[in-house]
């Protein structure tokens, strides 16, 4: 057999920036017909972020919604139409979309949907078994539910950004997506575990994740430790609580570095050797696990004084020849001229009608009977009004064309 | 009792440590039957490492172990045995999904790849974690939840905000990347149950630790190849996000656009600096993010967290603390939305988990202790399987149970 999962299974999506999208996207990649619906007036705010490209860019406030390249890499898959929401027409419209739809996907504040008449229990008089996932950043219950957030916000109160940094540093939170993509990540899981409880039992159901609660439940290890032993863990750069070496050391180049982590004596002997067995292993104070954590800054000088005269690959390629689990830190150039990714396909391109070629990543996942894949591009705004109020409900020409005059349809 | 959305699936997990048991477990909480192999004599690694209760080492009492296991059963069995292999193999048969995480190596060793297993059992979906994946030229090697982050490009991205490149690259103290990596894993695990109860065709799914993480960070990743951007741990001085000291600990403030901003400004009652021309809109605000935070720095000294995040928000700027570990695992939101659970566990006793990454409202998670090591081998040896207490005996003390 071979085809998608999730073909024939409808979404629509009220998202913005990354959770919600991401999301639906997670669901596209595996097939999912999805239906973005946005207005002029109210775009997915993604769409205006630009940048002036180069080594030292600025980010720039777009004036074309089809031109933004991180909005493509959230929305690949998808269709988008418009409508503006503060009319009842419009409204009207969302439902009819939700009527033939499977999934609802939203993370707007919650109450936002609820106010233009698109809450759950709206959407569920028209489509009884409609599986509706609401993603905020604390929920859609409890005090703080109508608060701001975005994933820094997140990050910071479900504990990730209070120990990440160095020890002696502020609290760091990592630049980039994953914080947000992780509750997408967590949100399409959810979305699916409901479309199985859908086909065995015909009922759909609301879902009311927390971006804050992913957070918490990914640093599940140190609110563990609080629970058991009220120990508060903090940041701590890369240092692990017994194991040394266990950081990363500079090597040859410029902001180039290698993650190196000994667990064992088996391991550090493999190390030793690799390095040649110079005079300082074999120091009786580096010995033992026990030891090497004991002595772990003068051991990372040590080691360090010989990373630095050698590649990150060939750091790499040195140890992981003698078993010992050293793996460069990567940069994002990196990814792109490795030998193994190239292998793996990580990467593939699109081809988008306004921007040109774009590279994107490959969805992650690697099923041998049915693929989770790109096929299309991000939608144009609005790319799709014809096929879905003219196909999918029925709209003739001169309906539509009302509409858009009315800007209902906008 | 609510209805479980998994009930029916049966779950083999041949995994230790963390992203293996933290796919099982999202499917075993939400009723799926989970039966974990663990080593023999050992058991799962994650037993051996803390936190444990009371800091004393105890393979029962270990936190990572007792949530990464929640709701699953336990047997042990040493598959190098040619009884233990034979055993395997029959639970393989029963199994919807196999979960492992071991070097691909060690599974062809065994003769567990997926080919060998789906002649046993042709609808099995097999999912396999590992650092980077079963093909390429790095299939083979060794990474622990450091190297992972690295290998992932996560870690040259923080610390964010970062004004000394002379300093590494960094991961946060705990193993929440690998924790991803399980939840990945476990989206692409039960997308692939969806086609088996029409067509019942089992497939083998292909998980890279190091493509689950870098597709988190995607957008920034392929700035790259299409900005000719090389995203990094340095700060981005453009962006209006950033973290500012104060009276009684750090502020995470966020002032992009126009709404933001005046929530930001209203929230410091609107000082005589904001006015300035190079605060008028965002492109300037974001060049001049230095400033700002030098103006908003002496107020902030002046307020608790609490004060700034309450005011803040209901003024409409994004702001909010940068919550201990403690602060986290007390918030009053997460205690109404009943985000921590209590679950009893017979040698660790009475202990509160994070509940669930998500919240269903008719198939809701629910708690139930992980397993003893070896808890349930007769229930699975004798009742599942049909081996005779006699048999049982003589496997165990063969080293094979």
């Amino acid at each position: 057999m071979t085809g998608r999962v999730l073909e024939g299974i409808r979404a629509v999506e009220f998202g913005q920036f990354y959770v919600g999208p991401y999301t639906s996207e997670a669901l596209a990649y595996f097939g999912a017909e999805v239906i973005k619906v946005e207005s002029i007036r109210r775009p997915d705010p993604t769409r205006w972020f630009g940048s002036t490209g180069g080594p030292d860019p600025k980010i720039i406030i777009l004036t074309d919604p089809n031109k933004s390249v991180g909005f493509n890499e959230l929305n690949l898959n998808k269709l988008s139409v418009n409508l503006d929401l503060t009319k009842p027409k419009a409204v009207e419209l969302a439902k009819k979309i939700a009527e033939v739809s499977d999934v609802i996907v939203e993370n707007n504040r919650p109450g936002v949907l609820d106010r233009l008449g698109l809450s759950y229990e709206a959407i569920r008089e028209v489509k009884p078994d409609i599986i509706y996932l609401s993603a905020s950043c604390r929920g859609s219950t409890g005090p703080e539910r109508n608060y701001a957030g975005f994933a820094p916000i997140f990050g910071s109160l479900g504990g990730l950004s209070e120990i990440t940094g160095y020890a002696d540093g502020p609290p760091a939170p990592p630049i980039g997506g994953r914080t947000d993509i992780v509750c997408g990540t967590a949100n399409a899981f959810s979305i699916i575990t409901a479309l199985i409880h859908r086909e065995m039992t015909g009922k759909g159901q609301y879902i009311d994740n927390s971006d804050s609660e992913v957070i918490s439940c990914l640093v599940w290890d140190t609110i563990m430790d609080y629970n058991l032993n009220g120990r508060i863990q903090t940041r701590r750069g890369n240092k692990d609580d017994i194991f040394a070496p266990h950081d990363c050391y500079r090597c040859k180049g410029e902001d180039d570095w290698i993650s190196i982590a000994i667990s064992n004596d088996e391991e550090w002997r493999a190390f030793a050797g690799a390095i040649g067995n110079p005079d300082w292993a074999k120091e009786e104070r580096f010995q033992d696990a026990y030891l090497r954590k004991k002595n772990e800054e003068e051991l990372d000088r040590l080691i360090s004084q010989w990373t630095i005269s050698h590649t990150k690959y060939e750091v790499m390629d040195i140890l992981q020849k003698a078993g010992v689990a050293a793996v460069h830190s990567f940069s994002s150039k990196d990814f792109f001229s490795d030998p193994h990714l190239k292998e793996r396909g990580a990467f593939t391109e699109v081809e988008h009608p306004v921007i040109g070629r774009l590279t994107v990543m490959n969805p992650p996942w690697k099923l041998s009977a049915t693929p989770a894949e790109i096929v299309r591009h991000a939608p144009l705004f609005g790319e799709h009004n014809n096929y879905v109020f003219g196909e999918l409900l029925g709209m003739s020409q001169e309906e539509i064309k009302a509409l858009m005059d009315e800007q209902v349809i906008y | 009792m609510s209805e479980k959305a998994l009930e029916g699936t049966k779950v083999l997990e041949y995994a230790s440590f963390i992203s293996g048991p933290y796919c099982s477990k999202l499917l075993a909480d939400l009723g799926a039957e989970v039966i974990k192999i663990e080593r023999t004599g050992v058991g799962d690694e994650a037993r051996r490492r803390g936190p444990f209760l009371g800091d004393i080492p105890h393979p029962e009492r270990s936190g990572l172990f007792l949530y990464l296991n929640t709701n699953k059963k336990g047997i042990t069995l040493d598959p190098e045995t040619q009884t233990g292999r034979k055993i395997f193999l029959e639970l393989v048969r029963w199994a919807d999904i196999l979960i492992e995480d071991k070097p691909p190596k060690e599974m062809e060793e065994l003769g567990f790849t997926y080919d060998k297993l789906k002649e046993i059992n042709p609808q099995l979906i097999m999912t396999s974690i590992t650092p980077f994946g079963q093909t390429g030229p790095y299939r083979d090697y060794k990474a622990y939840p450091l190297n992972v982050v690295h290998g992932a490009g996560s870690g040259y991205l923080a610390p964010g905000g970062s004004q000394n490149l002379e300093r590494e690259p960094v991961k946060s103290t705990s193993f929440s990347d690998d924790a991803a990596c399980g939840i990945s894993a476990a989206f692409a695990t039960i997308c692939a149950l969806l086609p088996r109860w029409s067509t019942g065709v089992g497939q083998y799914i292909d998980v890279s630790k190091q493509e689950a993480l870098m597709a988190m960070d995607q957008v920034e990743l392929c700035q790259y190849p299409n900005e000719g951007k090389v995203a990094s741990r340095k700060v981005d001085p453009r962006m209006a996000i950033r973290v500012t000291p104060c009276k009684d600990g750090d502020m995470m403030i966020i002032a992009m656009d126009d709404r933001q901003w005046k929530g930001l400004v209203s929230m410091m009652d609107e000082p005589e600096w904001t006015k300035d021309e190079i605060f008028k809109d965002i492109l300037s605000r974001m060049q001049h993010m230095g400033e700002m935070l030098k103006n908003v720095a002496p107020w902030a000294m002046q307020h608790t967290r609490d004060e700034m995040y309450h005011t803040g928000q209901e003024r409409g700027a994004p702001v909010a603390p940068i919550r201990s570990i403690e602060e986290a695992a007390n918030w009053q939101q997460f205690k109404e939305r009943d985000f921590f659970v209590e679950i009893d566990h017979p040698k660790a006793g009475r202990i509160s988990y994070p509940s669930a990454p998500y919240k269903l409202s008719k198939t809701p998670w629910e708690g139930g202790a992980a397993p003893l090591l070896g808890q349930h081998n007769e229930e699975v040896y004798s009742t599942l399987l049909g081996y005779s207490k006699e048999d049982i005996v003589m496997m165990r003390e063969a080293g094979v149970i």
